[in-house]
């Protein structure tokens, strides 16, 4: 099978920061793929270099052919993305978020319209769809999200944190509605997370990454393996280390503590 | 053309679904129109300028011009904190399509403001000389706001946060609506303010709309309309360069 994403010695430093540092992976076409690694690690800079948000210090990236730099355009199109913090227009409505999102992706009004019905009822979220989105609850909003960067059938879907303090309940749900999705359309899923238990149950590859290097990639049972441990846990604090992460404080990270010390929203 | 008009309504609609915020933001210049305009009339009067209110509603539509556009500009600080900028980011639509579309919904709401600020100084007393110019005063109003939201797009490309919002509100916009004359006649002026009055793009504009409005001009319509073009461009030009380097 091809590779939809490759990338190649990828580097990316703020100032004296080295955030990403040399990584180097494949991601096959239709492959469900875990990022796993602690705060900090370097998970969310590389997606933002995969999605055109910024640009590699060094390094080559391959995305359903293009290159991110250079054909942002056809890389845009290739791929949709659920964003480690909410990036919805809390003054407008479901459906107008749905709206706009299909209009900027230049969906013709009629395909637009039945796609978002399609997906907001995929998503159970139909019924509300004339709520303003300031009224939906963390995990409506992140169900909203998924069905949004599914609208322009990407080829590959970028979750970044996506269950981030959701309840099980809802995890299930989301989850569910993704390995559907990952089955019917072929749909390539690349997800970031520190929950073990998520990358276990979900991915069908695992590259593990700290201090922006990858330590390890395979398989949840071949990580074990190459760790002799029982538990992807243990694997994980084998690979990565028993020290504690400090999320260092850039603004962005300040914005966020912020936010969730004001919405009380999702954590 | 269709995301430009996509980015347009959504401006369009934010403003009028928050109607504290129109509320504010025509409360703070009725607060001047009347305070300065009923305050001051007398000493304006004695002093043989005439109307007071008829003199300084074009400052106000100016200021109410300016501050709301320059607000709807760098909106978009708002839009990346709570996120929303990302998703427009990383759409397949050129950076310049997404400036252009930001930009004209600003600029319609800030040409609103000045029309409602327009309509509100009437009932307190305002009155233009010739209601066939009043096409044109609107006209300028477009001009002024696309140039100052266009401006506020400029800095916001710079700014990560709220805190530098309040830095260029204190240390640009105050300065720049205080010393455009938007309360003061040129005439007269210490030769230092009247310096610096001549390098406030906003003083241009106040200038049109008293040459529109009232018949008084100090620049003259042609240069104050060149010279609002010319800025314009610069800030449209500036604005969309470095809202096409941001990276998040
Ligand atoms: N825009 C930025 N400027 C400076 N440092 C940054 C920026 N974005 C991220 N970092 C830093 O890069 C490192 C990796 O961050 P990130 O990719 O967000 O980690 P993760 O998503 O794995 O938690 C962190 O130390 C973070 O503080
Ligand atoms: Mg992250």
């Amino acid at each position: 099978m091809q590779n939809i994403i490759e990338v190649k010695n990828l580097t990316k430093k703020f100032k004296d920061l080295t955030a990403v540092d040399n990584i180097s992976f494949d991601i096959k076409k239709g492959e469900i793929f875990g990022f796993l690694g602690p705060n900090g690690a370097g998970k969310s800079t590389t997606i933002k270099m995969l999605t055109t948000l910024l640009n590699p210090t060094s390094g080559e990236i391959s995305l359903n052919g293009h290159n991110p730099v250079y054909e942002a355009n056809e890389v845009r199109h290739s791929f949709g993305i659920v964003f480690q913090d909410p990036s919805l227009d809390d003054e407008l409505t479901a459906y107008e978020n749905m709206e706009f999102h299909g209009v900027l992706y230049g969906i013709p009004k009629k395909l637009r319209r039945q796609k978002i019905e399609e997906l907001l009822n995929f998503v159970e979220l139909w019924d509300r769809r004339d709520s303003f989105v300031k009224q939906y609850s963390g995990g409506m909003k992140r169900r909203l999200e998924i069905a949004r960067g599914l609208m322009h059938s990407p080829k590959i879907l970028f979750l970044d944190e996506p269950t981030l303090g959701l309840d099980p309940q809802t995890r299930n749900h989301m989850w569910k509605y993704l390995r559907d999705h990952n089955k019917s359309e072929g749909i390539t899923v690349f997800f970031t997370t520190h929950y073990m238990e998520e990358a276990e149950r979900n991915a069908q590859r695992i590259a593990i990454i700290d201090h922006g290097k990858i330590v390890a990639t395979g398989t949840s049972e071949e990580l074990k393996k190459q760790t002799n441990k029982n538990s992807l846990e243990d694997a994980f604090l084998e690979l990565t280390g028993n020290t504690i992460r400090e999320e260092e404080g850039s603004s962005l990270d300040k914005i966020r503590t912020m936010r969730r010390r004001w919405t009380g929203g999702r954590k | 053309m269709k995301t430009i008009y996509i980015l347009w309504i959504r401006q369009l609609k934010r403003y009028v679904r928050s109607k504290s915020r129109m509320i504010g933001s025509l409360a703070q210049p009725l607060l001047f129109l009347v305070s300065l305009g009923y305050g001051f009339g007398h000493v304006f009067e004695q002093a043989g300028q005439g109307s007071y209110i008829n003199f300084l509603a074009p400052g106000i539509i100016a200021m109410s011009i300016i501050f709301s556009a320059i607000f709807m500009g760098m909106e978009i600080i708002w839009d990346r904190q709570f996120g929303f900028l990302k998703e427009t980011l990383v759409a397949p639509v050129s950076r310049m399509n997404i400036m252009i579309g930001r930009t004209l919904g600003g600029a319609t709401v800030a040409t609103m403001q000045g029309i409602i600020v327009f309509l509100i100084s009437m009932i307190a007393g305002f009155t233009p000389y010739n209601c066939a110019l009043v096409p044109f005063a609107i006209l300028v109003m477009v001009l002024v706001s696309v140039m100052f939201t266009a401006f506020g797009t400029m800095v916001a490309s710079f700014l990560d946060d709220m805190h530098g919002f309040q830095m260029i509100m204190n240390f640009l916009v105050m300065p720049m609506f205080f010393m455009s004359g938007a309360l003061f006649p040129f005439e007269g002026l210490p030769p230092a303010i009247a310096t610096i009055a001549k390098f406030d793009p906003l003083s241009y504009g106040v200038d049109a709309f008293r040459t529109l409005l009232i018949n008084q001009s100090h620049f003259g319509l042609g240069i104050d309309v060149l010279v609002l073009s010319v800025i314009t461009f610069i800030f449209l030009s500036l604005g969309s360069y470095f809202f096409s380097k941001i990276q998040i």
